[in-house]
């Protein structure tokens, strides 16, 4: 159990430098260009449609790949999470419409927001800050 | 509308990362990437034993842009001109948006669209067009 406890730590630290790596490569961690794709009435920059293209040209097949093989479960054996049901619900729009305003607003998201703490920026720490704050509001008073 | 700056191969190869990070955690580890709920979860006060595996993955997340920021391979992105009120507002939002509609661009753009989620498509969409939105009536682009 220790092992496997050894290889997820693993596997997870490996994931998020690649994911880091990737969003600093593609400038999907640079706001301005979050913005520039944004801006579709103005100078539009399409670059990040390629970004979410690129990613989902590996992750789609590799995932299909490995189901039509028959393997349910992951490398290291738990299962597969499942997709979510199609339920399309109040919470689901009215959430993700308050993120894109918060997105379109600076141009930062979840991911981008913990890679530009690397910059030293206080920028980023406020975005951060807030973000959390965000995150134990919800928690605080749903469910 | 005109197209300028658009970095059509570093955005391909840089998005192939990212799409390579996400399929790594699902397939190695059976987790999904979604970065909002990585974080959010990790203030759960349950599953202490689940907490090694996301606290890892956001130190890969950090510690990468912060060497090539530091070797100065990518520049290091503008942030001088937003204030901190802008900031906070944007942070709360996206705080509260990618726990009400349970992901981001990542969780969302990438590990649920990348599984046919309807609902993950229908989320995209809606972010996307409000963030265009914002942007665009705002007039907060170059």
């Amino acid at each position: 159990m220790k092992n496997n406890n050894a290889a997820l730590i693993f596997i997870a630290l490996l994931a998020g430098a690649l994911f880091g790596l990737g969003l600093a490569v593609s400038g999907m961690i640079d706001p301005a260009k979050v913005q520039g794709f944004l801006n579709i009435a103005g100078n539009w920059d399409p670059s990040l449609a390629l970004v979410m293209g690129g990613a989902l040209g590996v992750f789609a097949p590799g995932y299909y790949l490995w189901r039509c093989s028959g393997r349910g479960q992951c490398a290291l054996g738990s299962d597969l999470p499942k997709v979510p049901d199609p339920v399309i619900d109040k919470r689901l729009l009215i959430g993700a419409a308050m993120f894109g305003v918060g997105w379109g607003l600076v141009g930062i998201c979840p991911g981008p927001a913990i890679g530009l703490l690397g910059s030293m920026q206080w920028q980023a720490g406020v975005f951060v800050l807030a973000m959390l704050a965000g995150f134990w509001l919800v928690g605080k008073f749903s469910k | 509308m005109t197209i300028i700056n658009f970095t059509p191969w570093s955005a391909l190869l840089g998005g192939a990362f990212i799409g390579a990070g996400a399929l790594l955690l699902l397939l190695g580890a059976g987790k999904i990437a979604g970065i909002s709920g990585i974080i959010a979860s990790l203030g759960n006060k349950s599953n202490h034993a689940d907490k090694g595996w996301r606290v890892a993955f956001l130190v890969g997340l950090l510690l990468v842009p912060a060497l090539l920021f530091a070797s100065d391979a990518i520049a290091v992105p503008e942030l001088a001109g937003f204030s901190v009120l802008k900031l906070a507002a944007a942070g709360l939002l996206v705080g509260i948006g990618t726990r009400l509609g349970n992901g981001c661009t990542s969780g969302h753009g990438i590990c649920g669209m990348g599984r046919f989620s309807i609902r993950s498509v229908v989320a995209t969409v809606v972010f996307i067009g409000a963030g265009m939105a914002t942007v665009t009536l705002l007039g907060l682009g170059l």
